[in-house]
């Protein structure tokens, strides 16, 4: 039971794909160093890949809401990507929907800041 | 035929997930769809991390206790979550989609809002200073079960 993620540089914009389960307990890994890797690499864009995620929970929900809450004191727009039909119902009863915008690909996203 | 387990363990998070396996092992005799399946593993998966991060507040020492049942003929699932933990003061404020009491940790506060809509009925009886107990049903068609 894990997660994993790999991440990459597109000029100020962060792709992060993650892989496997995001609960309670994978989640303050990921808040962590999220979190540094915004800070240190000086991130405005944030982009969440989520197609290869096999799990997540409300734990998930609230390591992406205190990232858009970073970006946003930073200036910069969020984006998830591929996100499962699970998953989506949970960001539409959260009302996570109103302020971080579900693109198909990363590319699309990319595409939207003009980065790609 | 009816069929029950029940399990406990510590309050530690890693458990979160042998908690979600095991109720997905559980159920499946209904074969679920993935999705019914995803949504079972989320609700375990919400009630058992509300029985660590505020029942015990992360103590490892505290105990959780699960229990479930399953009808194979008339495909209702039930289950129980319970810890001896710290209790719910007011349950209509903790229903409430977005309230959290621990918005320090950065919790949602959907936990209970996404138990209710991945279930078909959700109970919680709590004590101040004894615990809480969430129950949950869910109703699997029986019409394409295969024989186990
Ligand atoms: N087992 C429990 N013991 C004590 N208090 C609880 C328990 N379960 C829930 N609560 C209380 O109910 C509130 C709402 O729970 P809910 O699961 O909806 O949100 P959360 O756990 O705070 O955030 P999230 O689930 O989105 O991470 C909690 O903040 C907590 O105060
Ligand atoms: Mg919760």
């Amino acid at each position: 039971m894990s997660l994993f993620f790999d991440y990459e540089k597109k000029g100020n914009a962060l792709c992060v794909r993650l892989k496997g389960e995001l609960d309670h307990h994978t989640s303050n890994d990921l808040r962590d160093k999220l979190t540094t890797l915004i800070e240190t690499e000086d991130i405005h864009h944030l982009i969440l890949n989520l197609g290869q995620l096999d799990f997540m929970d409300s734990s998930g929900l609230g390591v992406i809401l205190g990232r858009y809450n970073q970006i946003k004191t930073r200036n910069g727009e969020m984006f998830i990507c591929s996100v499962s039909p699970t998953v989506g119902k949970m960001f539409e009863m959260s009302g996570m929907y109103k302020i971080i915008r579900s693109v198909n690909s990363e590319e699309e996203a990319l595409l939207g800041l003009g980065v790609a | 035929m009816k069929n029950e387990m029940s399990m406990q363990f510590s309050a530690n998070s890693l458990n979160e997930g042998l908690a979600r396996i095991t109720v997905a092992a559980f159920i499946m005799p209904m074969d679920p769809t993935l999705e019914q399946l995803t949504e079972i593993k989320t609700v375990v998966s919400e009630a058992v991390t509300n029985a660590i991060i505020h029942g015990y507040e992360n103590n490892p020492e505290g105990i959780v206790y699960l229990s479930a049942s399953l009808d194979t003929e008339t495909g209702k699932f039930e289950i129980e979550i319970r810890d001896n933990g710290c209790g719910i003061e007011n349950i209509d404020i903790a229903r409430q989609p977005l309230y959290t009491s621990k918005p320090e940790l950065e919790r949602s506060g959907m936990g209970f809002t996404i138990m209710e809509s991945f279930s078909d009925s959700l109970t919680i009886e709590s004590n101040v200073n004894y615990g809480t107990t969430v129950k949950l049903e869910k109703h699997f068609s029986t019409n394409n079960a295969f024989i186990h």
